[in-house]
């Protein structure tokens, strides 16, 4: 454990030093990280211009979401999706091998190759939508429920993590297809509202089967306090369980890899 | 290069252009999937509609509108921006200069090449979808007709500002930070994510004669028939001023960024 942490800092720290070699280009990124913020909030801002609450949700539980979207968005983008693009191109030009030599666990080698460190204006940017939907609600979330929402949000980063090892497994069995983690980044733009937008199929689909929805509007609702102990505990098992099937459809994948080079 | 050198050339890059979208369908597949955001913003409408109408647009005005949204935007998408910028920096489009044909008109042929493809897949989904909505559409058949010149027109100046901002390649590194930038204020001012009419006044005034409506909001306000006959040809003929606009300012700097370009990599 402590050396697979090691691995972890090591790995962090070169890719951080690799990203700071272009500086001017971290002020171009994190200004249209600003840009993007920005058009994710229009459609709301004009949402809420009209009316003054959507399906039970008022403007500042609604930024509570986006908050957690915005959040999730720039970690997706700037850490989850630039790692494993690395992976697809290593089993596209056979050198995987030179990972799978390494005397170290391969997911955890191929899931911190890459960052994109400007993402953390996202970051920066779903702690300014937070404060101010606590201001418009006025009043400051307990620390129970930060607590609470700091669980669901680890829950949310493992799932989203996890679909992500799923989405790159299979570049292993389809080679060409080098675009699907492309594919998933703009399918989880649906994780922007709230889970009870959906009606119907698409509220079964984004609940159970691929649980976008859930990732921003539960911790949200744990913010508001009003996420009952039962439904927590069930979406943290049933984020374990998810995590320890994509765990080993990685580890299935791996084993089908035959080097592409040699 | 000649004018009609080019226009006999077009029609084999065409089949070319056609054969390699087919040759790549899975990519092509799921590059279109990924074309899903008129459908977010549809669900969140939908559920705000259902507690009565917004504007001009009920429950299935809102489908209308996004679908048509999703159609044309599928309809009049182009890459050339990540293509010619990746071939600059590359120093591949040395090759395309050795060609007896323009490079733009050539990237032009590849890219309208997959319109007929995206249009096969694209057509009976959202024909059915439309006609479960056909309610919301415009009966006044003289705006169908101007809709297929409105959708070349809003290809034709997508390409081109795509274009316009890939050449700036041969300037400086950035130029597709630029072009994210035009694409997230033409996401909003193009009413992509929001109609333009449920803006408030003011922004209203600025997105109607700024080019962005001209690319997607135009040929959708057609189909939905929002205009009378008059209005709607005033507004194809700003389109095309546009068109005719970018098409100088990307001829202007094509020719004088050449003129700076060594080939790296060669």
């Amino acid at each position: 454990m402590r050396r697979a942490l090691a691995i972890v800092r090591a790995q962090l720290r070169a890719s951080v030093a690799l990203a700071l070699q272009y500086r001017l280009e971290f002020l171009v990124e994190g200004a249209l990280a600003i840009l993007w913020i920005a058009a994710t909030l229009v459609p709301v801002l004009v949402v809420f211009g009209i009316r003054d609450a959507v399906v039970g949700w008022t403007f500042p539980e609604m930024l509570l979401v986006l908050g957690w979207f915005v959040a999730l968005k720039g970690v997706l983008e700037g850490a989850v999706s630039p790692s494993l693009t690395t992976v697809i191109e290593h089993v596209r030009t056979g050198t995987l091998d030179f990972v799978l030599l390494k005397p170290a666990d391969a997911q955890l080698l191929v899931s911190v190759a890459k960052l994109e460190p400007w993402r953390i204006v996202d970051l920066a940017g779903a702690g300014v939508i937070f404060a101010y939907a606590f201001g418009k609600l006025g009043r400051a979330p307990t620390a129970g429920e930060v607590l609470a929402a700091g669980a669901m949000l680890v829950g949310a980063l493992l799932v989203l993590y996890s679909i992500a090892i799923l989405v790159v497994s299979i570049a292993f069995f389809a080679v060409r297809v080098d675009n699907l983690l492309y594919l998933f980044q703009s399918v989880f733009d649906v994780a922007r509202w709230p889970s009870t937008i959906f009606r119907g199929f698409l509220a079964v689909l984004f609940t159970y089967v691929l649980p976008l929805a859930l990732m921003t509007t539960y911790p949200a609702l744990a913010l508001l306090g009003r996420l009952r102990l039962g439904t927590a505990l069930g979406a943290l098992a049933g984020t374990v369980a998810f995590a320890a099937f994509a765990r080993a459809v990685w580890t299935l994948s791996i084993r089908k890899y035959t080097s592409a080079s040699s | 290069m000649s004018l009609r050198a080019a226009a006999r050339a077009y029609p084999a890059l065409l089949r070319t252009g056609f054969a390699s979208a087919v040759a790549y369908r899975a990519e092509f597949l799921i590059w279109m999937f990924s074309t899903n955001m008129p459908l977010i913003m549809l669900a969140l409408w939908a559920a705000v509609a259902r507690s009565g109408p917004v504007g001009a647009y009920s429950e299935r005005g809102f489908a209308a509108y996004y679908l048509c949204t999703l159609l044309v935007r599928l309809l009049t998408g182009s890459w050339v921006v990540w293509e010619l910028t990746m071939e600059i920096r590359q120093g591949v489009l040395a090759m395309r200069l050795l060609r007896p044909i323009h490079p733009l008109v050539a990237y032009s042929a590849e890219n309208l090449a997959a319109v007929p493809l995206r249009g096969m897949v694209a057509l009976p989904v959202v024909c059915i979808l439309m006609w479960s909505v056909r309610g919301q559409l415009g009966h006044d058949p003289f705006l169908w007709i101007m809709l297929p010149p409105a959708l070349f027109g809003a290809w034709l100046l997508t390409f081109l500002v795509m274009a316009l901002i890939g050449t700036l390649a041969l300037y400086f590194e950035s130029a597709t930070s630029i072009f994210e930038a035009w694409l997230g204020v033409s996401a909003v001012l193009s009413g992509y994510l929001v109609p333009l009419d449920l803006f408030p006044q003011a922004v209203q005034r600025i997105a109607l004669f700024l080019p962005f409506r001209f690319l997607l909001s135009f040929p959708v306000e057609l189909m939905l028939g929002k205009h009378g006959a008059q209005h709607a040809l005033a507004l194809l003929g700003a389109q095309w001023l546009y068109v005719a606009a970018a098409l100088l300012a990307t001829n202007l700097v094509w020719r004088a960024g050449l003129r700076r370009y060594a080939a790296y990599g060669g």
